[in-house]
């Protein structure tokens, strides 16, 4: 009777400890996360503060007299819009560009094995290692020979395959195509493109979608490649048109805040409508193994 | 003959997408190694070769050299804040999976390894802006010197040590989650049921069965630290506004060797080393792997 209740009395110990421990570490994380996106939070709260208002300490993350003279002044000061559009265009072309050349050589990739294929995929491996910064002279040069600086196909020329997206899709064929659903479909009298269109295709659209987001980030945070090969002011993309819009000398903090909200909030929001996507397709870039 | 068609296919469907890669990967990766042993001023039109000249110049090169030491530190200085804590905070959040607030912890630590690069680091650049920033101010209640953060050159480069870690960890982290929930529980609850306290399975259990993600999480961060130009661009530009000159980094002495002095095939040769680090890094990663591999 006496150990009954004692080993109640415990179980209740042990269930009011751990609950202590769960709130414990919620609050650590809770804390830590807010201060992860306390920088962006003040910048945004910076574009509507007054000069004065800036300079107070501790700073206010909700402006007392919001104004929206920075949003204005850098709007009439800088052809910000247009950069946006450049970076969304670039993005979304990028995107395009990416998942249909790594849907194509995936699948292509998995399901036709020879010889030459198997070298294919070893160059393709291989090249994924070598970081963009490495060889973006050269093709530097080729954007030049080809007449396209300063413009959109420039700024593409970069971005149109990725390694590790044929990477990902070919696992993903492998894994979830069996080899007896492309066999029935051809003893049906399915043409191959019919068969990449109609059936791998709609079966591949999770991986498709993982891959898209990943790449739409990438192109949309680049800057070094576009930094070199867009050099005029309606072609700059917005991380370009930013970082030389801050060197300059009248730029003040409040413009420099105002146009950093303008980029940051509609893709932060991008971000947590597709975090689950861009989340599958960062999750398996790190098991490559 | 069924064969032969399917194989006439594959090659002829695949033959545009190989195109492409040959040209803007295969052919650029090939020519950064040719133009290294090159010299080439853009202006003229004879690229004589010069075999080594460029490296042995690269290792008498000051500035180079700064670029060098200023990218390790950078690197090594994000690997040894975001792994550690990466993995620290990926053990809380998966220990905490089913709290409700699990969905707030990853989009907040992951939102700034997606936000663009420029508008973060300037969000940065005002945090340690020497007169402006509320970090001197914040130190100044402590009663510590307000500190030239941006323009001394130990501070910038700690400086941008703190906005490159601030920008990998979650990538780690998300790599680390997928570690531990591929982890199996059954081991756990063994080490449990002998009386295992939770920091004492985490010592001895996660970090032992982590090593190939700690590995990969750890060259991954490496890699892209030392491709560093960004943040260094936009934090550490001088009063004059040019651009790293507080830190130089190799992007951006290669930059300035090929745009400022016309000397690109001196520029391939610093891509070059740059490339050499990777390999290097890679092959470390890969060898450690197996090296384990082979014991079990």
């Amino acid at each position: 009777m006496t150990t009954q209740i004692a080993s109640q009395l415990s179980s209740g110990q042990l269930r009011r400890k751990r609950m202590a421990l769960n709130l414990f570490i919620d609050a650590i994380l809770i804390v830590f996360g807010l201060l992860m996106v306390l920088p962006l939070i003040l910048l945004v709260a910076n574009a509507f503060k007054t000069p004065a208002e800036m300079l107070s300490w501790p700073p206010s993350i909700i402006p007392e007299n919001p104004t929206l003279e920075n949003i204005e002044a850098v709007l009439s000061d800088t052809p910000l819009m247009l950069w946006i559009f450049n970076s969304f265009a670039f993005a979304i072309l990028s995107a395009l560009a990416i998942s249909i050349t790594s849907a194509i050589a995936g699948y292509l990739l998995a399901k036709f094995p020879s010889p030459i294929m198997s070298i294919l995929f070893a160059i393709i491996l291989a090249t994924a290692i070598v970081p963009f910064e490495v060889y973006m002279i050269p093709l530097y040069f080729q954007a030049q020979s080809l007449g396209i600086l300063n413009s959109l196909w420039g700024l593409l020329l970069g971005y149109l395959v990725m390694s590790f997206g044929i990477f990902l899709i070919r696992q993903n064929v492998v894994h979830s195509i069996p080899d007896e659903l492309l066999e029935a479909a051809r003893i049906d009298g399915a043409g191959e493109i019919w068969i990449f269109i109609r059936v791998v295709l709609p079966l591949l659209r999770g991986a498709l979608g993982a891959l898209f987001v990943l790449a739409f980030f990438q192109a949309w945070t680049a800057f070094a490649w576009p930094l070199i090969v867009a050099t005029t002011k309606p072609s700059y993309t917005i991380e370009v048109g930013l970082a030389l819009f801050q060197t300059g000398f009248t730029v003040d903090l409040g413009r420099l805040s105002a146009a950093s909200a303008i980029v940051l909030v509609p893709s932060v929001t991008l971000f947590v409508l597709l975090r689950r996507n861009f989340v599958e397709g960062v999750a398996s870039s790190g098991l490559k193994e | 003959m069924l064969k032969r068609r399917r194989l006439i296919f594959s090659l002829l469907a695949i033959a545009p997408v190989i195109a492409i890669f040959g040209y803007v990967r295969i052919f650029p990766i090939g020519e950064i190694l040719r133009l290294s042993l090159h010299k080439w001023d853009i202006l003229s039109k004879n690229k004589p070769f010069i075999g080594l000249a460029n490296f042995q110049e690269l290792l008498g090169d000051r500035l180079f050299q700064e670029a060098l030491l200023n990218t390790s530190i950078i690197a090594f200085g994000v690997l040894l804040i975001t792994v550690p804590l990466a993995m620290i905070l990926a053990a809380l959040i998966f220990y905490r999976t089913r709290s409700r607030f699990a969905g707030f912890y990853e989009t907040t630590i992951f939102i700034p390894h997606v936000v663009s690069l420029v508008p973060a680091a300037m969000a940065w650049k005002w945090i340690f802006d020497a007169r402006l920033g509320p970090l001197n101010a914040l130190l100044s209640v402590f009663g510590i010197e307000p500190q030239a953060w941006l323009f001394d050159p130990t501070l910038s480069l700690i400086s941008v040590i703190i906005l490159c870690s601030w920008q990998a960890l979650g990538y780690a982290v998300l790599i680390y989650l997928v570690g531990f929930k591929n982890l199996s529980k059954s081991l756990y609850e063994a080490a449990k049921l002998d009386g295992a306290s939770g920091f004492q399975s985490f010592w001895h259990l996660s970090i032992p069965l982590l090593k190939p993600i700690t590995l990969y999480v750890g060259v991954a961060t490496l890699v892209s630290a030392f491709n560093v130009y960004a943040q260094v661009y936009v934090l550490a530009s001088d009063a004059q506004g040019a651009p790293g000159r507080q830190v130089r980094v190799i992007v951006l002495d290669m930059l300035e060797n090929t745009f400022r002095n016309y000397r690109v095939g001196y520029a391939a040769s610093e891509a070059v080393v740059l490339l050499v680090i990777v390999l290097i890094l890679t092959f470390i990663q890969f060898s450690l792997l197996r090296e384990k591999g082979a014991r079990k």
